[in-house]
């Protein structure tokens, strides 16, 4: 199998219109992952349909015992998150502050406290179009994305077993839920865009996801926009080099695809005839590793 | 007071209406702006100034093996798999490490001590008279982002104004950055995606108790979805910008609307007063 990630350090360049046109593009053995767990969008480009839910337990979270606790407050001084606070009756968790590292349970001198298993997400297993996708779905003050991504790149590898490629839609930055998505990829499809802020933050995730034997290519969105800067981007490709699979132009079916939820390739348009364009530079780059990688 | 620009979905303009905000405000009263996107700070490309830098750390253990007896209580402490006690030394995994000092409390022997180990670093400018921009830098391959956000938050400190630009997403760098924070401005994009992550990005800011109003940015006019959702959800839209390419270029090169473009210092003015009355309501 063949891991593909779609990334971009800076949010909102078209990661998501990208990965699902690709998906389009990648024929039918193909499974697909939402990586991106903080704000998963795959889903709202390829219509899935839901065949199982799992929830995910992120850790642990800690639990005091109202009516062991004797009020020492042993355990919020020793907790570096600032987790444990005075409440009423008793001292009191603050969930999204716990780390789940149990020091308090280490000092408590009642054995008021105790680890509990933590719900901090859920992870679907849909039926698409074009492959089964694997997203998920982090709950509202639970932190640990990484984690949750990790999960659900091992549920995708299970799903997807004999499938020829994995495609896995990264989420924006550099942390903890990039450094999850990278491992293990192949192929790492970097879409960027003509602004000094794009630019500064793909450096930034070359630097990362550069290593591992992965393979970086890049995408300039919306290059018209402002072609100088998309020349400038394309002087770093150069320079770092990474090959410029494609250029696309901006679109508004693209928008109007995105709008109805479908992808933009299902359209006649400047910005799908790109897509066929970065599709055929990818799966040149993907046969010639077929070729040479040692297969894990 | 503290006034935070979050989204959920990224590039919907966190950092346009953050740095338009303090560009306006700062000719007539003190501004401190918060970088808190430590992954992929930008801000400081729209305020370029001379930076002072400091490291930021976090605690690591060290282990004196001369004191060490293997009884094994350091690694059974710790929850993240980071110390594993062998016959002949002790592994330490840096990466998994969360500095919760659970092996230090541990070792009945005084063997494990703690050092410092560089995460990110903070970098802090004065742009204009009244402006100071405090911007963190999560270092290549670290995921302690929330440690470089609260660090970016303690520089910034209790000034009276705090314009701060949170990362994309929900989780942890997110929640380090709305925490304490007195309203929260949501920008979104008139998409499927936009909305979608607008109403998690709003659930969490819902969750931590802060106040939130809607920025539409890019808006095509088709933004009938974030209307009905803000109604039923009663939260205000403050502000609208159009799609509009002159304003993509300006944003592109890395110059702010309320210089370049006539108009926009008085909208941005207003949103302030909007985003201020929603702060209130919280005071």
């Amino acid at each position: 199998m063949i891991r593909v990630a779609v990334l971009s350090g800076k949010g909102g360049t078209g990661k998501t219109v990208v990965a699902v046109a690709l998906a389009t593009l990648m024929g039918p053995s193909l499974i697909l992952a939402d990586c991106d767990v903080d704000a998963s969008n795959l889903e709202l480009l390829l219509n899935p349909r839901c065949m199982r839910v799992e929830e995910f337990r992120g850790g642990q979270i800690a639990r005091i015992d109202p009516d062991l606790c004797v009020g020492c407050g042993a355990c919020a001084d020793a907790c570096r998150f600032g987790a444990i606070l005075p409440q009423e009756p008793a001292y009191g968790v603050v969930p999204h502050r716990c780390e789940g590292c149990g020091v308090c349970t280490q000092v408590c001198p009642a054995l008021a406290v105790a680890l509990e298993p933590r719900v901090t997400g859920e992870i679907r297993v849909s039926a698409t179009r074009y492959g089964t996708l694997v997203h998920a779905r982090l709950l509202p003050g639970c932190g640990n994305s990484g984690l949750l991504v990790h999960e659900v790149k091992r549920i995708a590898l299970q799903e997807g077993k004999d499938c020829r490629y994995l495609l896995m839609d990264g989420p924006p930055g550099t942390g903890c839920p990039v450094i999850s998505t990278l491992a293990g990829a192949d192929m790492v499809v970097l879409v960027t865009e003509p602004s000094i802020s794009a630019l500064h933050d793909l450096r930034r995730v070359v630097m990362v996801a550069r290593g591992g034997g992965r393979r970086l290519s890049a995408v300039i969105n919306r290059w018209d926009l402002d072609p100088k800067q998309s020349g400038d981007v394309g002087k770093y490709c150069r320079e770092e080099g990474i090959p410029v699979l494609g250029r696309i132009p901006f679109d508004f079916t693209v928008m109007e695809s995105v709008r109805r939820g479908e992808p933009v390739t299902l359209w006649q348009s400047p910005a799908s005839e790109e897509m066929g364009r970065i599709w055929r530079g990818l799966s040149a780059q993907l046969a010639d590793s077929d070729a040479t990688d040692v297969p894990r | 007071m503290k006034i935070a620009l979050a989204s959920g979905k990224g590039g919907t303009g966190k950092t346009m209406v953050a740095g338009n905000l303090a560009e306006v405000l700062y000719r007539q009263r003190e501004v401190v702006l918060a970088d808190c996107d430590v992954e992929e700070p930008n801000l400081h490309l729209f305020f370029p100034a001379q930076a002072e830098t400091e490291p930021v750390t976090i605690p690591v253990p060290r282990f004196d093996e001369s004191l060490c007896t293997r009884c094994g209580k350091c690694a059974d402490a710790c929850r993240f798999g980071a110390v594993t006690v062998l016959p002949s030394r002790i592994l330490f995994l840096p990466p998994l490490c969360h500095a919760c000092g659970g092996c230090l409390l541990a070792c009945p022997e005084g063997a494990v001590t703690e050092g410092e180990r560089r995460v990110g670093e903070v970098r802090v400018s004065r742009p204009g008279e009244h402006l100071r921009l405090v911007s963190g830098f999560l270092d290549s391959g670290e995921i302690h982002a929330p440690r470089v956000v609260r660090a970016v938050k303690e520089w910034a400190g209790d000034a009276p104004l705090v314009i701060l630009d949170a990362p994309p997403g929900i989780a942890c760098p997110v929640i380090e950055t709305l925490e304490g924070c007195d309203a929260c401005l949501l920008v979104t994009e008139s998409t499927p995606f936009g909305l979608h992550d607008l109403a998690l990005a709003a659930e969490l800011a819902g969750y931590l108790h802060i106040p939130v109003g809607i920025v539409i940015n890019r808006s095509d006019g088709a933004d009938d979805g974030i209307r009905a959702y803000a109604q039923e959800k009663g939260l205000p839209v403050l502000l609208t910008i159009p799609f509009d390419r002159r304003i993509a270029e300006v944003q592109n090169r890395g110059k702010l609307i309320c210089r370049e473009i006539p108009g926009w210092e008085g909208t941005f003015a207003d949103l302030f007063a909007r985003a201020e009355a929603l702060a209130g309501e919280r005071r």
